[in-house]
């Protein structure tokens, strides 16, 4: 439901505010070095570049900027509590009566001059919010106006690269198959008691009970014999959603790995092929796709 | 100084450095993090940290009364922003006289960086002072 915030328009955006420290020499001089300035008339001190107007009513570092006090603040509030809890400047329009010279105390009376409709914009869904401030010095001088403008939107999902995949754990049991996948060779553990082959890896025949064992390197073919495609909660370490298939590889072992072309209908039976997928320098990962009639027996991937 | 409609300022070219985005913001006393803190500038939508708008505004000012000079009178600066200014980029400043009246010159300026215009505007500068701006009328005036 959009929000009616007509309320706000023209009202006062709180309590007139006082700037923290006078016009001073100081902070005209921190400006022009900044800026860049070398105009004689602010040499010295003397006057003030008329384009601070705005930094003399700046609340400071760890203090509540004036946009988030008073009626101003609860509209922000209102705002952020929508969604809408970014916000860009997008235009100000500032006019000078006369220059500022040290010593003047300005204070800042603002009222918000305007609220929009929900706009779409480059940056997002949003609201504009104008506000209009006098700058007056001793006895209610005006000094100077300022309209300002910003744009309170919702910030676009963020398109962060995904997290690298995580790395398996490697250890005495599992050393030969993770050294196997940088050779490019799915290795398949054997008992070398009763020629058992089992995976994954352990240091035990859970057929025979004999702790003796090598390896053979399997053909790549198999088939699938299940898959799920995992949705929730997302891990954008692996892709979000991304498949996952039980494979029985023809030695007669299952296998757990991904199918790699995440758009191909995944059909239990269906033959598959191994692939390598090299993730880093050290890191090759055992992956399926799709096999063909008369494709080549083995093919060797590289993940972009 | 005299000023003429269709009169070009000398463009300027502001090299976008990083401690020029963060000295600036805090010269204005701008502590919004999106101006000096990358990582939070980026939370925020943004490719890097970017200049903030009084920033802009004072250099557009800075460009306007480096051409017209240390007698010249800012009276009005209206600015509307684009792309933003992020660092490693350059931002040039050019201008156009579009207007002299009662002794104020109206120059239109834009601020352009690799992506686009950074800021649209005009600046309303007096130019000489007010009682030469009224002998400009009359038709005897050499400029």
């Amino acid at each position: 439901m959009p929000l009616d915030l007509t309320s706000y328009v023209g009202a006062s955006a709180g309590p007139p505010f006082p700037a923290p420290v006078a016009v001073n020499e100081a902070m005209i001089r921190h400006w022009c070095e900044a800026m860049g300035d070398g105009n004689l008339r602010y040499a010295g001190g003397t006057e003030a570049p008329p384009t601070m107007l705005l930094a003399w009513t700046m609340p400071g570092f760890g203090k509540t900027p004036a946009p988030r006090l008073g009626t101003q603040g609860e509209l922000m509030a209102k705002l952020d509590a929508a969604g809408f809890t970014s916000v860009v400047a997008t235009d100000t329009e500032e006019e000078y009566v006369r220059y500022l010279r040290p010593g003047d105390h300005v204070t800042a009376t603002t009222i918000i001059e305007n609220v929009s409709d929900e706009k779409k914009t480059g940056l997002g869904v949003g609201h504009f919010v104008t506000t209009a401030t006098t700058f007056t010095a001793a006895e209610g001088e005006v000094v100077g106006r300022a309209t300002f403008r910003i744009l309170k939107f919702e910030p676009p999902p963020k398109t962060d690269p995904a997290p690298p995949r995580p790395r398996p754990p490697v250890n005495r049991d599992n050393q030969f198959f993770w050294d196997g996948t940088l050779e490019n060779e799915l290795r398949i553990q054997r008992c070398t008691s009763c020629q058992a082959l089992r995976h994954p890896p352990g240091p035990m025949c859970p057929r025979c009970r004999s702790l003796s064992w090598d390896y053979i390197v399997a053909s790549g073919r198999g088939t699938v014999y299940s898959h799920v495609r995992h949705h929730y909660p997302p891990m954008p370490q692996f892709g979000s959603p991304h498949n996952v298939v039980l494979v029985d590889l023809e030695e007669g072992v299952r296998f757990v790995s991904n199918l790699l072309d995440e758009s191909a209908e995944i059909v239990i039976g269906m033959p598959v092929q191994l692939v390598f997928t090299k993730v880093a320098d050290d890191y090759v990962l055992p992956q399926f796709q799709a096999r063909r009639p008369g494709e080549a027996e083995r093919q060797f991937g590289v993940a972009e | 100084m005299t000023a003429r409609v269709g009169d070009k300022l000398p463009p300027v070219e502001v090299p976008l450095t990083r401690t020029l985005i963060v000295a600036t913001a805090l010269a204005s006393r701008d502590y919004q993090d999106v101006h000096h803190d990358p990582d939070a500038a980026r939370e925020r939508g943004g490719k890097d940290v970017f200049m903030n708008i009084m920033t802009t505004n004072g250099l557009v000012g800075r460009f306007v009364t480096d051409w017209a000079g240390p007698e010249a009178t800012l009276k009005r600066v209206k600015i509307r922003l684009g792309v933003p200014n992020y660092p490693g980029d350059t931002m040039t400043l050019t201008g156009t006289v579009s207007a002299i009246e009662g002794g104020v010159a109206t120059v239109d300026v834009r601020g352009a960086n690799s992506m686009g215009d950074h800021v649209t505007g005009t600046v309303e500068v007096e130019v000489v002072p007010a009682r030469e701006a009224e002998a400009e009328t009359e038709p005897t005036r050499k400029c």
